[in-house]
């Protein structure tokens, strides 16, 4: 009888003061964070720039309580169908972007540029290029030990082990996880571009032309070449190398053509028409670009000048 | 022009690798192994050949079927696991308690946590815990040891350990000085030879203690847990005989009898289930000491050692991450 | 025998192999072309103040330290700068070099005693010293290229209370050191006597292992005419020559975490670096060159050299009778610290003290095993950290975590990595985390 008294007292005494202390330390929440939340992907992989789904779920909200827009942030796993109803969400509206995928702006694989040493050690990717420049000798080059494959939460970039270079399938939302991976920032962040077409310099080596093409055969030497063939104004020279800015750039394939080193690639266009006429085409490129080039060095030398 | 290595300095290695290490540890162990054969003849070969056979049988069978990893049964560590377990068992326990004995040593013990190196608790008395708690009846009915060359009067002839006869007779109201006396009371030359009734590893702790000593000298084991086990088991059973020696033995006796010699030199040094820093060693050792004796002292069990060392492999982790070594330059200078 | 002194905590023994020991160190003739990296001292690049197609004369100053941890570059050989261009350094890497067409007949630029004669009698004073040490681009020369002329400078409020000298040569195989005492024992203390009157202590002792009895002899007679200067004999034990290693060793303190020497009133330097203030101050010969051993249990002829700085190390195989065939691996330094190099190309530099040819059956890694928590790491870390756990830390980027365990008190002796009985990649993990803690503390700033 009585320890069924002192029991129920002790109960409800337990009662009230977890009652009391709920109520003190009660958070209050915009139910909207709950709502956005529930729409973003739960992938947790922190490519908008935070740390977690919810993070940014929070991030959200307050951005449109205070600015009224949701300017610079986005998802990249989401992509626009995500943000379009974040925005639903909270009354707003947001900008179209073009969804992006990672490159690799690296050809050197071991028959591009062969090794010259043997790396013998833990395989990531920071260590060795703190200890050396690389087994093939390009101090640019990809090292080809999957930091950037370790770093991925999506299973979409992978070691192709015949030429020891990662490669990224269309599993990849550009979630910017490998960039920050890679020691020697070789991936970019590009527009998927249309039909998943994409034209990119896949060399960063700013090495002087000879050296850089005595390590890799695909190197960008910084011949420049097509940087004057660009009819758009969208290939910049710097530090001998090509940069191809994927806004300016209309997939026109002029500089494909021209590229001594072949080191611009395109990707996911139809194959050319059979041989003997593409060579001609290269021929007739080259003759238009003779004409297009007198025009454009004035540009040129105006602009360097 | 030919291709040179490149690597991370240092460019080259000592003389320890894993083999080597375990190895040496068998061969601590081949005394106390020699001296077991001694006393109890084929049926501690047996034991000792089904713990070593049947440990490297499932660490195989895990490691290639179960894993699908790489097998790595040369490395020793399964012979050793296999020895140790082999000593914690009397010699006349039935092949099969052994073999499931061995099955959750290596499988529950060792494979699960990942192998070695990951276990956090000494596979060899997670086996001999498990076994001592499902086949209480066979795992301490001892035979009595009888030397090899000894004339037999009757064959397998069991009885309670030291330990157990204290505990024992303890419980019925005896005073220490009258059990001592009791002639099936093994003296203290056998005690320190090993002529009683125990498991296997438990008899001798003259071989144990050689084994313990090319172990330091091999820099395979460090001196401190096994010593401070030793000692904290010492002062404290030391500390309760001065209280009331009727009820509380010499603490000599606690040293060699039951499993603390072979506890604390080749289970509790375990190099995978032990703190990493030498204060946390101290610590270690000395709770292991603690536990031990409270539980002999007071414990249902007449045996704590092999538990007293299951509980601090418990804290191991804390204990590595509370106890740091001394950083060099740490300590503020005399000018 | 009485117990040796040696720093008490951690330590390893490797193999000895000191195979070139008995060498006498010869000079070593001039290559066709030299390549002179700008950055040969630790921290800022010297700026060059030569350009292409320009004479220089030996031991003119080519390139300036501008900075305040800077050292002056002198031209090593006579003759023509060809071009000012970036050149491999060890790792493999670019970096600025300027690059000379070497003539046959050197000429030295003038007020540098090119004698052997020895200069017994100090004449400058304190400050002249430490502007004669600045000039002729003196660093030390025991790895670490740090500009003596900044070591030399003690900062305000401090006080020396001891030179020591680094003649431990506890790296495996090397014994540029241990040449330079046996041959240049009398220029070597007069270098010493000069820095303690820079430094303005009463007490020089000059460090070496055990290993060496022959150096040890010779200076303990040598040094009867020296006041304040003495010998200690070590136990042979890795990394004695570390810096904080052989303050604890000799006068047994210890530099406080993150601190420098000067805390706990010492300045360590080199014997090596001894013989160079040496000739800054009493010759005006700039530092140009530096005793190299090369090595390696291949080598048909182990020997120390007396090279130019900017001498490709392919010369200095060839001096010693070649490149051996199984060669697996070349290290510029020593085993457990020394950079395994792609290229015979890269140049002699001022912290280059030997060229080791490792056989390939040797240089092969074994590979790694799993972590069998054996302690043996935490046992031999001299200073008295955790390789295993900072290891694990770096691996899984918990850098601030690897902060707080003390992970920039590395010295990157190697010590955790060579006696891991699992042959993990201790060192290339810690080396990792110290990376990027470094970075994280810097972005805090």
């Amino acid at each position: 009888m009585y320890a069924l008294i002192t029991l129920g007292l002790l109960g409800t005494v337990a009662a009230v003061i977890l009652y009391f202390v709920a109520q003190k330390f009660k958070v209050i929440e915009d139910p909207k964070i709950d709502l956005v939340d529930e729409v973003l992907p739960k992938a947790n992989c922190g490519g908008c720039g935070f740390p977690g789904c919810r993070n940014f779920a929070e991030t959200l909200v307050k951005s449109a309580n205070e600015k009224q827009s949701l300017e610079g942030l986005n998802c990249p796993v989401g992509g626009n169908d995500v943000m379009k109803e974040v925005a639903s969400i909270l009354g707003l509206e947001v900008e179209e972007q073009d969804p992006l995928i990672a490159v690799i702006r690296c050809n050197g694989s071991k028959a591009h540029s062969p090794v010259k040493a043997n790396y013998d050690g833990p395989s990531t990717c920071a260590f060795a290029h703190n200890l050396f420049a690389g087994e093939g000798g390009c101090q640019f080059g990809c090292l080809g030990l999957g930091d950037c494959v370790a770093s991925c939460d999506f299973d979409a970039i992978h070691m192709n082990p015949e030429t020891g270079l990662p490669e990224v399938n269309d599993k990849c939302v550009a979630c910017n996880a490998c960039v920050k991976a890679c020691p020697r920032g070789i991936i970019e962040l590009r527009p998927k571009g249309k039909k998943d077409r994409r034209i990119f310099v896949s060399c960063i080596n700013q090495d002087k032309g000879g050296v850089a093409k005595k390590n890799c055969v695909v190197a960008c030497i910084g011949c420049s070449k097509c940087f004057k063939v660009c009819p758009y104004d969208a290939i910049t020279m710097n530090n001998n190398l090509a940069y191809i800015d994927p806004i300016k750039c209309k997939l026109c394939r002029k500089c494909v053509d021209v590229c001594p080193t072949d080191s611009i690639l395109e990707i996911n266009f139809p194959v050319r028409k059979k041989k003997p006429e593409s060579e001609e085409n290269v021929v007739e490129t080259k003759k238009s670009m003779a004409v297009m080039q007198d025009t454009k060095q004035d540009s040129n030398n105006e602009s360097q000048s | 022009m030919s291709q040179f290595i490149i690597s991370g300095s240092p460019h080259v290695h000592g003389e320890e690798n894993v083999k080597k290490i375990m190895y040496t540890v068998v061969l601590a162990l081949i005394p106390a192994i020699l001296v077991s054969i001694y006393f109890f003849g084929i049926d501690a070969v047996r034991v000792l050949l089904i713990a070593v056979i049947s440990c490297l049988f499932f660490e195989w069978v895990i490691q290639k079927y179960l894993i699908k990893g790489p097998v790595t049964i040369t490395d020793g560590s399964a012979v050793v696991t296999g020895l140790l377990l082999a000593f914690n068992v009397p010699s006349n326990l039935p092949w099969w308690i052994l073999v499931i004995g061995a099955l959750v040593t290596i499988g529950i013990g060792k494979m699960s946590f990942g192998g070695l190196g990951k276990n956090p608790f000494n596979p060899a008395l997670v086996g001999r815990v498990f076994m001592l708690i499902s086949f209480p009846v066979q795992m301490t009915s001892w035979p009595v040891a009888k030397p090899l060359f000894a004339e037999s009067i009757t064959d397998a002839i069991t009885g309670p350990t030291a330990l157990g006869l204290l505990k024992e007779g303890l419980d019925a109201g005896k005073t220490v000085d009258q059990i001592l006396a009791d002639p099936s009371m093994p003296d203290y030359l056998d005690r320190l030879t090993g002529n009683m009734g125990g498991s296997l590893g438990e008899m001798s702790a003259i071989a144990l203690i050689l084994g313990g000593l090319y172990m330091v000298w091999r820099k395979v084991i460090d001196w401190q847990v096994p010593f401070s086990i030793i000692l904290t088991v010492f002062i404290f059973a030391g500390i309760f005989h001065l209280i009331d020696p009727t009820y509380y033995v010499v603490p000599s006796f606690h040293l060699f009898t039951g499993g603390l010699m072979l506890g604390a030199i080749y289970m509790a040094t375990d190099m995978v289930s032990s703190p990493m820093n030498i204060s946390g060693k101290w610590i270690y050792g000395i709770g292991i000491g603690l536990i031990t004796i409270i539980i002999r002292m007071w414990g249902a069990y007449p045996e704590g050692v092999s538990f007293a060392i299951l509980i601090m492999n418990a804290f191991v982790p804390l204990i590595n991450n509370s106890f740091k070594p001394k950083r060099f330059g740490m300590v503020a200078n005399k000018k | 025998m009485i117990a040796l002194k040696t720093f008490k905590k951690g330590g390893v023994h490797p193999e000895e192999n000191k195979l070139s020991a008995d060498a006498s160190i010869q000079k070593l003739s001039f290559p066709k072309q030299a390549i002179v990296p700008l950055g040969q001292n630790l921290g800022a690049p010297s700026k060059p103040l030569v350009k292409r197609g320009d004479e220089v004369k030996t031991g003119q100053l080519i390139a300036k330290g501008e900075s305040f941890i800077s050292a002056n570059l002198h031209a090593p050989f006579t003759g023509k700068v060809l071009k000012i261009d970036d050149a491999i350094d060890s790792s493999g890497y670019r970096r600025p070099a300027i690059f000379i067409d070497v003539q046959e007949d050197e000429q030295w630029e003038e007020g540098i005693d090119t004698s052997e004669t020895i200069v017994r009698e100090i004449k400058a004073d304190k400050q002249t010293i430490i502007d004669q040490i600045k000039n002729c681009g003196v660093v030390g020369l025991g790895g670490a290229t740090f500009p003596t002329h900044v070591k030399l400078t003690i900062p305000e409020g401090k006080k020396a209370d001891y030179l020591i000298i680094n003649g431990v040569e506890c790296e495996p195989y090397l014994t540029s050191d241990h040449r330079l005492m046996l041959e240049k024992g009398e220029e070597m203390l007069i270098g010493i006597k000069i820095l303690m009157k820079a430094l303005e202590v009463e007490k020089a002792i000059i460090g070496i292992e055990n290993n060496k009895p022959d150096a040890i002899n010779h200076l303990n007679e040598l040094t009867k005419q020296y006041v304040g200067i003495s010998i200690q004999p070590l136990k042979v034990k890795y990394p004695q020559g570390g810096e904080k290693q052989l303050i604890k060793a000799i006068v047994n303190r210890e530099v406080p975490s993150g601190k420098l020497p000067i805390e706990v009133g010492c300045v360590v330097s080199n014997v090596g670096t001894a013989v160079a203030v040496y000739d800054a101050v009493q010759k005006n010969k700039p530092l140009i060159e530096r005793v190299v051993t090369v090595t390696g249990k291949a080598v048909k002829k182990p020997s120390n050299f007396l090279v130019r700085v900017g001498t490709p190390i392919q010369l200095l195989i060839d001096a010693a009778e070649g490149l051996p065939e199984n060669t697996g691996k070349i290290i510029n330094g020593g085993p457990m610290m020394g950079k395994a190099i792609t290229s015979l190309d890269v140049p002699v530099v001022k912290g280059s003290s030997g060229i080791l040819l490792m056989k390939r059956d040797e240089s092969q890694r074994n590979s790694p095993q799993t972590c069998i928590r054996c302690s043996k790491c935490t046992m031999v870390c001299p200073m008295g950290l955790e390789p295993y756990l900072l290891a694990k830390l770096a691996k899984l980027s918990l850098y601030e975590r690897a902060e707080n365990e003390k992970i920039m008190d590395c010295i990157e002796c190697g010590s955790c990595q060579f006696t891991c009985p699992s042959y993990l990649p201790l060192l290339d993990f810690l080396r990792l985390g110290k990376n990027k803690v470094g970075q994280l503390i810097r972005s805090r700033k």
